[in-house]
């Protein structure tokens, strides 16, 4: 496959081609932006339910900067790779890929990351919103804490979009990964604090979702955001994040690997 | 430049009859059989070498083009494009080849075709200088002015292709791979492909691999054809040796100046088609010299040209003959 230099050297194309192509889909992304306003409906829900009292350490205030922070991390954390992948490879237009001089992991993730600054169009209101509504008080004021949120949401990124590949990649063995996704996403909005917090779970539950992915995704770099935790505890999870890239990345080029060899490249 | 011993694709089919009982058994039993796309091919190609691909659907030439472009791992023999195992797809590799395929579009559905001409650029790291010499000349060979900055959806499937054409040779591939290139395409733009195909071959010195349905294009373009049916290699030589293998026979073509009756032309040879203004003659090599003496001695001939049978229909015999030679060649019952 290619050297890293000429892969970096064709970064810049695959971004301005990925935000050109975000750019003609706009009305589909806008759909899709609605599509992920689930922390805003359990904004409202969770704040009904603190209205009287607060739920652990979480009140009114601390749900509307949990949820409108989820909403923000969600939009800067996702990625479709694997319906597309789970298209191209059925319908053959992988191969149209693979004869490009980039590796395919490299260029999806490169066309996925291009449509990032579209999100921003609607992540930075919502975060402006947050701060005009509870205030800055929340926000972590350890530089150390904004350093590692950085690299946790790169974390996150990586997780959702090595995860999406690794069962995009699925879609050479079985005859559709679209249901594989569906489990995968089912097990996400459970453990990922995306539609409740992590430590509002009972013991045992918590801590199972402190071994699986999915909190590290969107809970953890939500935490950060939140001050929910001081340096040593931040520093672990994010050991933890990190470990589960590295996991992710391995499966995901060991599915990659097996699974080309069996493309059958249909139609054409 | 091309190298391919023994080389075979085998493909598992998973089986299944229509119905929800065949639906829900499959779910535990899986009935799969195996398909032998191609099946024991050797061939070599030059550098430089216009070579068609010739066989009845499901032959195994798209099959083997994709096993050269290292698309799909060949189950058993070896395959090598300067020097290259295709299936490795080093970078150095894929910068010297392209496949072009008449169904699949490498073309960005909605951006206009200079974007993918412009991230090819960048992709084969092709310096500026020299992209925008190939773009020019590109551009004058297949008329494409005005078309590449419309978005793609918005050309007609002749122009897409020739856009499609275009982003494929940005890297000036030293081997290319057309699969069905001018499928769908009217006449015309059929024979600007076709010539284009030619050019770009005799002024870069580049191998072409080429399937094609239509025989005007392996006629116009391909000096060797390799004739391949059920993944076994039938044939490889010319396609004038081809024809001469198949269907010795001569067609006598006569324009008449007045009707004549059938039982005259039949005394020359077998009728192949007749009119008030013109008859064809199907003769034997050796026989043609003495009827072309008979007939203008006998009839109001006002023209005559001598041609092979048409090349649809040499190919139709051929794998008509090898049908029936594996029908002899199977025991009764399968």
């Amino acid at each position: 496959m290619a050297s890293v230099a000429s892969t970096v050297r064709a970064l810049p194309a695959l971004f301005r081609i990925g935000f050109a192509q975000a750019v003609a889909y706009r009305a589909e992304f806008l759909v899709w932006v609605l599509s992920t306003t689930m922390p805003l409906i359990m904004l409202a829900l969770w704040s009904a339910v603190a209205r009287d009292a607060p739920v652990g350490r979480f009140g009114q205030r601390e749900f509307v900067a949990y949820f409108l922070a989820t909403f923000v991390v969600r939009q800067l954390t996702s990625s479709w790779v694997s319906w597309q992948m789970n298209y191209e490879i059925r319908h053959g237009v992988l191969a149209m890929r693979l004869l490009r001089p980039v590796h395919p992991m490299i260029a999806y993730a490169a066309e996925n990351l291009a449509a990032q600054p579209l999100r921003l169009v609607v992540a930075v209101p919502v975060a402006l919103i947050a701060l005009s509504s509870v205030g800055a008080a929340m926000l972590p004021r350890d530089p150390l804490l904004w350093l590692v949120w950085g690299v946790a949401l790169l974390g996150g990124w990586l997780i959702t979009y090595l995860a999406s590949f690794a069962i995009g990649s699925l879609a050479f063995f079985l005859e559709s990964s679209i249901k594989a996704m569906d489990v995968w996403l089912t097990l996400f909005f459970v453990f990922s604090g995306y539609m409740i917090p992590v430590e509002l779970f009972p013991p045992t539950v918590r801590s199972i979702a402190s071994w699986l992915p999915f909190r590290y995704q969107i809970g953890f770099p939500v935490e950060l955001l939140t001050s929910a935790h001081g340096r040593a505890q931040a520093l672990t999870l994010l050991l933890a994040q990190w470990a589960w890239v590295a996991a992710l990345g391995a499966a995901a080029l060991l599915l990659w690997r097996r699974g080309v060899r069996t493309f059958e490249a249909y139609g054409g | 430049m091309i190298r391919v011993r023994d080389l075979s694709k085998y493909y598992r089919v998973h089986e299944r009859p229509p119905g929800l009982l065949a639906a829900a058994r499959s779910l535990v039993h899986r009935k799969t059989r195996t398909v032998k796309a191609v099946d024991g091919v050797t061939f070599d190609v030059a550098g430089g070498e216009r070579v068609g691909f010739l066989g009845p659907n499901g032959a195994g030439k798209t099959t083997t083009l994709k096993v050269l472009a290292g698309l799909l791992h060949p189950s058993g023999g070896e395959a090598l494009v300067d020097s290259h195992v295709p299936r490795q797809r080093e970078e150095a590799f894929l910068k010297k080849i392209m496949l072009v395929t008449g169904q699949k579009q490498q073309l960005l559905w909605d951006l206009p075709p200079a974007e993918t001409f412009e991230l090819n650029r960048a992709l084969y790291d092709v310096p500026r200088a020299s992209y925008r010499e190939t773009v020019a000349e590109l551009t004058q060979l297949l008329e494409l002015d005005g078309l590449l900055t419309k978005p793609t959806r918005q050309l007609s499937l002749g122009e897409r292709m020739k856009c499609e054409l275009a982003a494929s040779l940005i890297h000036r591939p030293r081997v290319l791979f057309l699969d069905e290139p001018t499928i769908g395409l009217d006449v015309t733009m059929q024979a600007t492909i076709r010539n284009f195909i030619k050019r770009y071959n005799e002024r870069s010195g580049a191998t072409i691999l080429l399937t094609s349905h239509y025989m005007d294009d392996v006629a116009a373009l391909c000096p060797r054809v390799i004739v391949i049916d059920r993944g076994k290699l039938s044939y490889d030589g010319t396609l004038d040796e081809l024809v001469r293998k198949v269907r010795p026979e001569k067609r006598l073509v006569l324009h008449l100046e007045r009707a004549v009756a059938r039982e005259d032309l039949e005394r020359l040879g077998r009728v192949v088609s007749h009119s008030d203004a013109e008859a064809v003659l199907q003769l034997e090599q050796q026989a043609v010299a003495a009827t072309v003496t008979r007939a203008l001695a006998a009839l109001p001939v006002t023209d005559l040209t001598l041609e092979n049978a048409p090349l649809e229909e040499v190919m139709s015999e051929l794998f008509s003959r090898s049908r029936a030679a594996r029908e002899a060649a199977a025991p009764a019952g399968e």
